[in-house]
């Protein structure tokens, strides 16, 4: 359903010459799976997670989501992916069910199904409250139900996340946790970035660990624990990329 | 490219555009009002100003004279004119605007008439002061009527007719229609005011719609859609279009309504009423929006690649105000005098369509430049759209940090 393929991306900075922000990483993830990335603030996640969503485009590699290229067909990739990060804001003079509307429409639906699957998504995600309410007149909360409505107006089979609960309240944040894992349910395939520990441990099936720009470990979490020797992820991680930073220090 | 798509994205970029306070004071309010408020409100002023200046007396001192009792009677008697008393600080009291004029009578001016000798007359003012120069003014229309009746007097003595020392008179004749004297003189203005309009109208949107989405954080999730960068670029820049030509169209409307109410008031005089009675029909207006057309084209693409680029709304503002003045010297070069059409300045943006538009007011039609410069603005538009649809797939710009 996902799979990265050697993925890289490369930027070129005036200071500081060419920056490797991904270095051929590569992964899969089926239906009903989810797959974390874990790693440090700039170790690349989002760099990949925007070149699947194909927000950005690949230097080297590529990846393949629901058997569409992500440079060969990005329209086609997008109307398969959901993808909802911190960076994806709301428009803030549309109100919740006209932003919704939006992305359906720009998705291909016609007017009759558009209006079944906003109905339905405002009834499950209990927004009929709100659906006439401008986005910037939007608590925290709301915002973040309406953002999770607009990625799933369109019903598509993959869902990426880009640290989806940075920033956000305890009660926000369970909400989206509890989202990523009733899309998991319903058989979709989903890649989960972020670096808090708990929520992997209470989500993913896999995982893979990167620092700066490779991945560096992946597989389930049990095969992960026996091959390092830990239970606790952190450790894990440290154990993982702990070398690598003592070598760059010395 | 998916119409479909570039009408949903232009339907959605119009209601946040109509729901935003800031358009409506920039787009609708300030060219509907600001206009009429200033043009009828300024004219209104001025008129009671000078209607007032005229319809005073002027105060004025008579320097000298003494021995001329004749001359002086006659100016006693002037309706407009009040003698104050002779002082020596006569000039400082005109530039203190205690009097008006002061005026200089020779000595013997009533005996040196009488035998014919050559005098002059001298009026001090102020100028510069409205009032002054009307007492002034004053002045010299009696002297002028004076020496007229005294010339008429001898002539008379001597039996000679009038037209001894005016063998033939000179007069100007104005050939040109109505149309075109106001096209000389305030049509120039309307091309001008349609291009400058149509750029500083594109200019907020553009920013909103790059700068300002990528500040707002929408930019990213707009790119997560399916819709393709050629069908958002282009439906942004339809919405950028399209607040650039209303804010030229709603201006032009307030303009010339400005002009109708100042020429139709009853404010002014006729003859200075007329100056504000534009004889321009609307086949004219519509060449000069048609004519302006691909300038709005270049100026909303050209606006919203430069704003893209920008990073903040900040920095996009400070991007775009020069742009401004890049618009403004071409335009105003146009209404220079003896600035005429030619095959090399038809190639020249802005100021291409600012003389064409001066000619096609005047009611000249100049076929082959109209077309030709169609064609190279079309050109220079069509290259803008280009580029702009090419920025908006460059990830440097889009993400740029």
């Amino acid at each position: 359903m996902i799979e990265a393929r050697s993925l890289s991306k490369r930027f070129q900075d005036k200071k500081r010459g060419e920056i490797r922000a991904v270095d051929n990483v590569s992964f899969t993830c089926q239906p009903g799976e989810i797959y974390s990335l874990l790693g440090a603030n700039g170790a690349g996640k989002t760099t990949t997670l925007r070149m699947l969503a194909t927000i950005l485009e690949p230097t080297d590699g590529t990846a393949v989501i629901c058997g569409h290229d992500v440079i060969e067909e990005p329209e086609k990739v997008r109307a398969n992916v959901g993808f909802l990060s911190t960076a994806t804001a709301l428009y803030p003079r549309l109100t919740a069910q006209e932003l919704v509307e939006y992305f359906g429409r720009l998705n291909g639906l016609d007017e009759l199904t558009l209006k079944k699957r906003v109905d339905d998504i405002f009834n499950r995600l209990d927004m009929n409250g709100f659906r006439d309410r401008r986005c910037d007149k939007l608590s925290t909360g709301m915002k973040q139900k309406t953002s999770i409505a607009r990625t799933l107006v369109h019903d598509p089979p993959v869902m990426i996340f880009d640290e989806p609960t940075t920033g956000l309240d305890v009660m926000t944040a369970r909400t989206i946790i509890t989202f990523i894992s009733d899309c998991r349910d319903r058989g979709k395939a989903i890649i989960f970035s972020t670096h808090i520990m708990s929520e992997v441990e209470r989500l993913c099936d896999h995982l893979g660990i990167i620092h700066d720009g490779k991945l560096l470990a992946h597989g389930t979490v049990p095969e992960l624990r026996a091959k390092y020797g830990e239970h606790n992820l952190e450790e894990i991680i440290v154990k993982v990329v702990g070398p690598l930073l003592n070598n760059a220090e010395a | 490219m998916n119409f479909r798509n570039i009408g949903i994205v232009y339907g959605k970029e119009l209601t946040e555009w109509l729901r935003d306070k800031r358009t409506l004071i920039s787009t609708v309010l300030v060219p509907l009002l600001a206009f009429p408020i200033l043009m009828v409100g300024m004219t209104s002023l001025m008129t009671v100003m000078i209607g007032r200046a005229e319809k005073e007396t002027a105060k004025i001192m008579i320097i000298g004279g003494e021995d001329s009792t004749q001359v002086l009677e006659k100016l006693r008697r002037v309706k407009d004119l009040e003698i104050v008393p002779y002082a020596d600080d006569w000039m400082k009291r005109i530039s203190e605007k205690e009097i008006r004029a002061a005026v200089d009578v020779p000595k013997g001016f009533d005996s040196a008439l009488g035998q014919g000798k050559e005098l002059t007359v001298k009026i001090y003012f102020y100028q510069g002061e409205i009032k002054s120069s009307f007492g002034a003014n004053h002045l010299e229309k009696f002297f002028d009527d004076y020496r007229d009746s005294v010339i008429s007097s001898r002539l008379a003595a001597r039996n000679l007719p009038t037209a001894i020392i005016k063998p033939f008179a000179v007069k100007q004749e104005n050939v040109a229609p109505p149309e075109k004297v106001s096209g000389a003189a305030l049509g120039g203005l309307l091309g001008y005011m349609v291009i400058l309009l149509s750029m500083t109208g594109a200019i907020y949107p553009a920013i909103d719609l790059t700068a300002g989405e990528k500040e707002r954080g929408t930019m990213e999730t707009i790119l997560s859609s399916p819709l393709s960068r050629v069908d958002l670029v282009l439906g942004k820049f339809f919405l950028v279009l399209s607040a650039s030509l209303s804010t030229a169209i709603l201006s032009i409307i307030s303009m010339g309504t400005s002009f109708y109410l100042v020429g139709h008031s009853g404010a002014m005089a006729k003859k200075d009423a007329a100056a504000f009675q534009l004889h321009i029909g609307l086949p004219a207006v519509l060449s000069v929006f048609l004519m302006a057309l691909p300038l709005a084209v270049l100026f909303a693409a050209a606006l919203l690649t430069i704003a893209l680029f920008a990073k903040s709304y900040k920095e996009a503002q400070s991007y775009l105000t020069p742009m401004t003045f890049i618009v403004v010297i071409p335009a105003v070069a146009s209404l220079l005098p003896g600035f005429d059409l030619n095959p090399k300045l038809a190639l020249v943006p802005i100021l291409s369509t600012s003389l064409v538009c001066k000619e096609i007011v005047a009611g000249t039609f100049h076929w082959n430049y109209i077309l030709l410069i169609l064609l190279s603005s079309s050109v220079y538009a069509a290259a803008a759209l280009f580029i702009a649809v090419k920025m908006f797939q460059r990830e440097s710009v889009l993400f740029r940090s």
